[in-house]
């Protein structure tokens, strides 16, 4: 009887948005008189950080600093139509159509500052920090302060912009089944390493090093905050979780977290997060959905590292001690 | 966490001002200090709590309900029958189109799964409607019952759905999604090895630190004002607007702060009849899950079974996969078809192959029907997968890492539901992990790129 080390690949890809797409979002975007900009949404924050996340692309969009950006959201009287916070679909659909908002109320504020200055809009930029300049001549400038002020009480025009993203519907062909899932795709790599104890089964997951291509990390602390959850939610997958130990079998379901197993602070793997990104072509900034991908990797690579320490294939989830303390049992009796 | 910013910077912009920042959220601090309001937190003078009398069989015919005691219970306003829900008989995804509606809201004549919602019982507090929903008697006729999906396919198995009248959803390319891509046979003929592997999941929970819940205010115009921790705004309204054959002009939901989703909370459930509590006693109605409930009566991640037959030659390549997954919706609907579907677009997974045969079913059984959950109709599709390429590679001696970059796709290659790959990145996500675990492979396997050849 020993404690039994081995190690587990997996790689993976993962469609962002509904499967099949004809999921719509839409987005308005519009400034307050002293230059601040609210976002107008449906779309649900699950606790995932998607205010914040709208808020940071309606700012890049516009060209000030996110700390002038209030989203609202989720409140059906005002917000315009979104599918919903499911499919890694949020950050990817609601963004497309935050850009389109932003950029038409955009080019509202550079033809104010334009009128202002007695410029071409055209030869207008924003400098990220709340003004606006003159290309090449930076000496010729505005506030945004200034400019919606302007807009509001001087030349009455409304600084907005309404914004919409729809990928059409794929419609899967019978006999085939040729059809569009996704137009874009999340990637990762995960090698796990693992402890096994031959003699209770109980397996230890010591290191889990995930590799995740995301198209781009639009905030990379909050994507850390998805990725590190998401690797924990795997591992948890692959070893603990079920409300049915013996499906298809209905009974012995947990009903509270002291029958309903999961992984607490004292079973985390060491954790190590790499993050490419390769960005998508319809992403906002180039942003893929790793939302739902980055829990997946982790479960058959425990999987197959569990294979490698004590040589046995557990095929069924999630990967307990009594189902390995079986087919070790098998095995020697073989 | 690391940014590899070697990887792809050629067709990336490291310039921007605002994305690519790590600004801090603006919503953590209220959520660390407890000052972020959540749907529960709404509290009205007057409110009542909803409660469900719940099916103690996996299968049975309703005889007769019996409310009389209930209704005597002292704080009992409402209680609430099938007879009581204007379209009483629905499913969620009828607004993109993908019926038939099998689903009650409140059981009609009929349980068909351990758990599911009979009576509705409303009273001034939790406790009464606790204690009232006891003292509702129902007579069932318990019938047989069939929880395993291989099972539920044969024929004179006990039918779960009448809706459906077969213990399967039936697709418009018939008992299930087909990819056919290919020569499939001619692969495994013209293979070096054959494999066929079975791969098995069960149910599991969502787990969200906030249970599923709704309160609902009346605004005295005819209108409702729905609080609620759905992922789905609108998809809740309208789909509670059919439910209750109500103009989604009466409806307004306020939502978006939520405790957790993980896709248990797209299933519209708890709205629309505490809106139609509402409607009928004129007061506040919350209705929130215990944990008991988000646990049990909630819907699970299915269960799946992945079955798996690969051809693969001694050098590396695999020529042929043919794949047969089915997905264990439970007693109704929901989002299952829908997941099913999206396994038959996900496999063979990110590796070309080809000649690939897909089949995907979505089977009715009498167990909670489960429903969306993070990554559903991938990600037990990716534990077979990827638990069977490592099979593969041990079988002709291969390295795992090696045989899964000898199969990678990339740019260009084309997929079996007939898309040409773009914007891979699955090659460079391998190289990365090879130095970061120190999981050497041969320089070849590192000198490679998603790219197009000559792109």
């Amino acid at each position: 009887m020993a404690i039994r080390r081995g190690r587990g690949v997996a790689a993976i890809n993962y469609p962002t948005g509904m499967n099949l797409g004809g999921d719509p979002t839409q987005a308005l975007v519009h400034s307050t008189p002293t230059g601040n900009f609210m976002v107008t949404l449906s779309s649900v924050d699950l606790g995932q950080g998607m205010k914040q996340i709208m808020a940071q692309i309606c700012a890049e969009t516009i060209g000030v600093p996110t700390d002038r950006v209030v989203v609202d959201t989720a409140d059906t009287d005002t917000g315009p139509h979104c599918m919903g916070t499911f499919a890694s679909r949020g950050t990817h659909r609601a963004g497309n159509a935050v850009i389109q908002a932003a950029r038409e109320a955009r080019q509202v504020m550079l033809e104010v500052a334009a009128e202002e200055l007695e410029v071409n809009a055209s030869d207008l930029e924003t400098d990220g920090q709340g003004n606006i300049l003159v290309k090449g001549a930076p000496q010729k400038s505005i506030s945004i302060f200034d400019v919606a002020l302007s807009a509001h009480f001087k030349r009455g025009r409304s600084i907005s912009g309404r914004g919409m993203f729809l990928i059409p519907r794929s419609y899967p062909e019978k006999e085939t089944g040729a059809m569009k899932p996704s137009t874009c795709y999340a990637h990762a790599c995960t090698v796990a390493e693992v402890e096994v104890d031959d003699e209770t089964g109980e397996v230890t997951v010591l290191t889990v090093k995930n590799v995740f291509e995301i198209g781009r990390a639009l905030n990379p602390k909050m994507v850390e905050q998805q990725l590190v959850g998401g690797s924990w939610m795997g591992i948890s997958h692959a070893l603990y979780e079920t409300t049915e130990p013996y499906y298809p079998n209905r009974d012995h379901g947990g009903t509270d977290f002291n029958q309903y197993l999961m992984p607490g602070p004292g079973d985390l793997a060491e954790t190590e997060i790499i993050v490419l990104e390769r960005p998508s072509a319809d992403g906002p900034y180039g942003a893929k959905g790793p939302g739902e991908m980055c829990a997946n990797p982790q479960i058959p690579a425990v999987a197959n590292a569990v294979f490698d320490a004590v040589g046995v294939r557990i095929d069924t989830l999630p990967i307990t001690p009594e189902r390995i303390l079986r087919a070790l049992k098998a095995q020697a009796a073989n | 966490m690391e940014l590899r910013k070697n990887y792809f910077a050629d067709v990336r912009r490291d310039d921007l001002h605002e994305i690519g920042q790590p600004r801090p959220r603006s919503d953590s601090p209220g959520h660390v200090t407890g000052k972020t309001a959540f749907f529960a937190d709404r509290n009205f003078p007057g409110m009542l709590h909803l409660k469900m009398v719940r099916s103690p069989h996996h299968h049975a015919r309703i005889r007769s309900i019996d409310t009389s005691e209930a209704e005597k219970h002292p704080g009992v306003v409402k209680i609430l029958t099938a007879k009581d829900v204007p379209h009483n008989v629905y499913t969620i995804l009828i607004l993109i189109q993908i019926g038939p509606e099998d689903e009650t809201v409140l059981a009609d004549g009929k349980v068909r799964w351990k758990g599911e919602a009979v009576v509705a019982v409303l009273a001034e507090t939790e406790r009464a409607a606790q204690e009232a929903a006891a003292k509702v008697k129902v007579d069932y006729e318990v019938l047989p019952a069939v929880f395993d999906m291989q099972e539920a396919l044969k024929p004179g198995a006990p039918l779960v759905n009448e809706y459906h009248g077969q213990n399967y959803y039936l697709y418009d390319s018939g008992e299930c999604r087909k990819v056919r891509f290919g020569d499939v046979e001619a692969g495994f003929t013209g293979a070096d090895h054959v494999l066929e592997q079975s791969y098995q999941s069960s149910p599991i929970e969502h787990a969200p630190t906030e249970t599923t819940g709704c309160v609902v205010a009346p605004e005295g115009n005819d209108r409702f004002t729905c609080y609620t921790n759905t992922q789905a705004m609108f998809f809740t309204l309208d789909n509670t607007s059919i439910i209750l054959q109500m103009p989604g002009s009466k409806l307004h939901f306020v939502g978006g702060t939520v405790g957790g989703g993980f896709g248990g909370k797209v299933d519209v459930i708890v709205e629309p009849i505490a809106i139609l509590g509402a409607k009928l006693t004129g007061r506040p109605v919350c209705f929130i899950y215990s944990r008991e409930e988000e646990m049990q009566i909630s819907s699970p991640r299915a269960a799946e079974k992945v079955v798996i037959k690969d051809g693969v030659m001694k050098d590396g390549r695999i020529v042929a996969r043919k794949v047969t997954g089915y997905t264990d919706a439970g007693a109704y609907s929901r989002h299952s078809p829908y997941g099913a579907q999206k396994g038959a677009g996900h496999y063979p997974g990110p590796y070309t192959i080809p000649n690939v045969w897909i089949d995907t079913y979505c089977v009715y059984t009498n167990r909670t029907p489960s429903s969306a959950m993070r990554g559903f109709g991938v990600t037990i599709g990716d534990f077979a997968l990827e638990v069977q390429m490592d099979k593969l590679a041990r079988l002709i001696g291969m390295d795992p890492l090696e045989f899964r970059f000898i199969n990678a796709y990339r740019d260009g290659d084309m997929k079996a539901h007939r898309q040409p790959t773009e914007g891979a990145a699955l090659i460079e996500c391998m190289q990365e992990a090879s130095r970061a675990a120190n999981w050497p492979v041969a320089e070849k396997y590192m000198a490679m790129s998603s790219y197009v050849k000559g792109a």
